[in-house]
């Protein structure tokens, strides 16, 4: 038998099979370990739209709670054709590319403040966008040739940070948020908007934000130029930054 | 214990001397200095609590009272004391009499300065005895009900509501786990007060509160009676109230306590002065009590490499061993921290991590040295995370670590859900119980990688610390030599609450918890 042609506009979970729909998923039930809890996992997979589901695993949290391992064949499709997915439209450059590029198409030092605002306390994403060694083999925008980069550190206040874009006239801001349990990062990325625009600075400057979850979709239903989600490193920010900025000093110059 | 790593000793001498020399540097500055925190951690352990009308926690109530009276430099114990001898009322009295202006400490008559200390001192026994009974309650359930074996496996609850971290730590005891972290809320640190009451609210976390340590404390007692381990509270002594936090943990008997000596200062932009201080007393509250601190070292490889600077972790050691030795704090008290935080991608990295790992025990001896858990390279992958995590423990029971910060294959997504947690404690479970003595088992090839990785480590410890010792320390942490962080000696938060004591300070708790039969 011939493998089963792929149908883009019904597309379902692959296990081994075309179109065998497998899933795997992991949750728990507020319910104590037994026959019935299992019976309980089975039928909420069933709603889920999962056809003969399995539960392969169930163990006792013990508080009267059961975790589940359960397989499934997922009945519903996707059509995958009529997808569209909001992106940085921006092509990525490495950091000699973009280096080239400052000094190619902008003639002078671009310079990038950024922080990880609120109450957030988390570094690690500013850092690794921003510091000298950066992060998994990419460097940070501190070592781009051409970008002068200050990262303020972390529960840096929004105000504190306008101020300091003003005094040294910042091409572009970058905002960390890592913390968003019950959305805290949502009211302190739009007060950052607001005061932006208050100062009247929103048309000279970038603004940009990122963190594991942030999207580019969110982050321009926001306010912000750009938004950068997980597996960024600093030449994803620093190019569309370089480009932006060229794009936009291009226009104005007309 | 025989070295596997073959670490020359006379360099740990002369590492551990340079260290002390940097902490006697420091301890000449705390000696001279107290700060509103100090104070207010002494109206407390002579009893004062509660909230005013505004909810502002009385103890604040009355060191400021003192403050803006132009009195904080003669210290809460002798203005506290003068209005005792002066109303004859007790120091909570005391405090609802200010805070509804009907006393003024520094305007009350000054009495006899021997009579003050006559009647404070009989006040900071009683403090004193409480607490260490409370010592004397964990160490007779650890006898006669049992504890967990080391590495403890020591788990974060962080739902935001004490009652649900109850819930969550009740099913993590059952489980298996040894000691319970209540996650505070982000930004606690910053404050220069500690709310009042249970809290059901918070960031990532809820607050350090009182009510909060007795809630916890009362549930881990019950399930550990039931699970047939004592259960270890854990709270975060840091920020801007180290001290409070230090008494009210000794107060309702927490057993662990996060305490670094650095880290307010490296990563909360806390003066540097001002930490210095306050750790100081919070640690010599923390040593009385019975507390293990752990420090954090580990949080110096999330934001530097774990490669290049893994001799900043060691230097960080033997500062903070230091600091809690002139603290009154025993060795098997101090749970140094460390990390497993190399990128998973570095060929051989796992030798290397058991080195480093190895190297702080053999370093250490005593401690219960505390080892933390893969962060800065998890990813969504929470498939390979587990993997991660198992390997971090397989380190971990190889070297004999004392205190074992779970991690978790989620770590890089959420704040644990209950069944990651679960997921994480079977992970360890298996693990420790399976190659229980594989490090008995094992010497290392003499001049192999691992014994050149300590020995290369140790050196370049031994190094920055003879440098810091010449320069010392305010000006290394103003020079940015830890964790790539610059800090300047007036900058950062709560200098304003620093001041110099004058000739009439006193705090009778610092003679009582160090020179005191224990």
């Amino acid at each position: 038998m011939a493998v089963e042609k792929i149908d883009l506009t019904k597309v379902k979970p692959y296990g081994d099979t075309m179109n065998d729909g497998i899933v795997q998923l992991s949750f728990t039930l507020p319910v104590p370990p037994g026959a019935e809890a299992e019976e309980a996992a089975r039928r909420l997979a069933l709603k889920m739209g999962l056809e003969e589901p399995s539960v392969v695993h169930a163990e006792d949290l013990g508080v009267g709670y059961t975790m589940f391992i359960v397989y499934g064949k997922c009945l519903h499709t996707i059509d995958y054709t009529k997808i569209q997915v909001p992106k940085v439209d921006v092509d990525v450059m490495d950091k000699y590319e973009v280096e080239n590029f400052i000094k190619e198409n902008i003639g002078r030092d671009v310079v990038i403040v950024g922080a990880c605002t609120g109450t957030d306390a988390h570094t690690v994403g500013i850092d690794a966008i921003m510091n000298m060694k950066g992060y998994n083999g990419h460097y940070g925008l501190e070592r781009y040739k051409g970008i002068k980069a200050y990262n303020l550190g972390s529960q840096v206040p929004n105000e504190e940070l306008v101020v300091k874009a003003i005094e040294l006239e910042a091409d572009a801001i970058l905002v960390s948020q890592v913390v968003t349990q019950k959305d805290v990062h949502i009211p302190n990325l739009s007060q950052l908007v607001e005061l932006i625009e208050a100062e009247g600075i929103r048309d000279k400057v970038l603004l940009v934000c990122g963190g594991p979850r942030i999207s580019h979709e969110l982050a321009k239903e926001l306010g912000y130029d750009a938004g950068f989600g997980k597996e960024t490193y600093a030449e994803n920010v620093a190019s569309f930054i370089v480009t932006e900025l060229a794009h936009r000093e291009a226009k104005h110059r007309k | 214990m025989e070295s596997k790593l073959n670490l020359d000793r006379g360099l740990i001498e002369k590492a551990r001397n340079s260290a002390k020399n940097i902490a006697e540097d420091v301890q000449k500055f705390i000696d001279k200095h107290t700060t509103v925190t100090v104070e207010r951690t002494i109206a407390r352990l002579l009893g004062i609590d509660g909230v005013d009308d505004i909810d502002k926690p009385l103890p604040n109530v009355v060191v400021d009272n003192i403050k803006e009276g132009g009195g904080l430099s003669r210290g809460a114990a002798y203005w506290i004391g003068n209005g005792v001898v002066n109303t004859g009322k007790t120091p909570q009295e005391i405090a609802e009499a200010v805070s509804t202006g009907e006393i003024d400490l520094t305007k009350l008559p000054a009495t006899d300065e021997e009579k003050i200390k006559e009647e404070i001192n009989k006040l900071a026994l009683d403090m004193v005895n409480r607490i260490k009974k409370n010592r004397e309650v964990r160490e007779d359930f650890i006898k006669n009900v049992g504890e967990g074996k080391k590495p403890y496996l020591y788990v974060i609850v962080a739902t935001g509501n004490i009652y649900e971290d109850v819930l969550q730590a009740e099913a993590a005891a059952r489980q298996g786990a040894d000691i319970i972290a209540v996650i505070r809320s982000t930004a606690q640190s910053l404050l220069d007060y500690v709310p009042y009451g249970p809290t059901t609210e918070g960031f990532g976390g809820t607050y350090a509160t009182q009510e909060n340590f007795r809630i916890m404390r009362k549930a881990m007692d019950k399930v550990g009676e039931e699970v047939g381990r004592y259960i270890r509270v854990c709270n975060y002594c840091s920020g801007l109230c180290m001290p409070e936090i230090a008494a009210m943990g000794a107060i309702e008997r927490l057993d662990v306590m996060l305490n670094d000596a650095l880290y307010g200062i490296l990563f909360r932009d806390i003066n540097m002065q001002r930490t210095f201080v306050d750790q100081y007393f919070s640690r010599v509250i923390n040593g009385y009590a019975g507390i293990i601190i752990n420090t954090g070292e580990d949080n110096y490889l999330t934001t530097a490499d774990a490669v290049e600077e893994a001799h900043t972790v060691l230097a960080s050691q033997f500062i903070n061993e230091q600091f809690a030795l002139k603290a009154g704090i025993p060795e098997e008290q101090m749970g140094l921290g460390h990390a497993f935080e190399m990128n998973p991608d570095i060929e051989n990295g796992f030798l290397w991590e058991l080195a480093q790992a190895q190297m702080a025990r053999e370093i250490f001896p005593k401690a219960p040295l505390k080892y933390m858990p893969p962060t800065k390279f998890m990813t969504g992958n929470i498939f390979k995370g587990h993997i991660q995590d198992a390997l971090f423990n397989a380190v971990s029971i190889m070297t004999g670590q004392g205190i074992q910060l779970l991690g978790m294959l989620t770590e890089a997504i959420h704040t644990p859900l209950l069944q990651d947690r679960a997921l994480s404690i079977e992970n360890a479970k298996y693990i420790f119980n399976n190659m229980r003595n594989l490090g008995d088992e094992i010497e290392f090839k003499e001049g192999g990688i691992i014994q050149q990785r300590a020995q290369e480590v140790l050196k370049k410890g031994a190094d920055m610390l003879e440098e810091i010792e010449k320069e010392g320390l305010f000006n290394i942490i103003q020079e940015g030599k830890f964790a790539g962080v610059r800090r300047s000696f007036t900058g950062g938060k709560g200098l304003e609450g620093v001041t110099v004591k004058d000739e009439k300070y006193f705090n009778p708790f610092i003679d009582l918890m160090l020179g005191g039969e224990r």
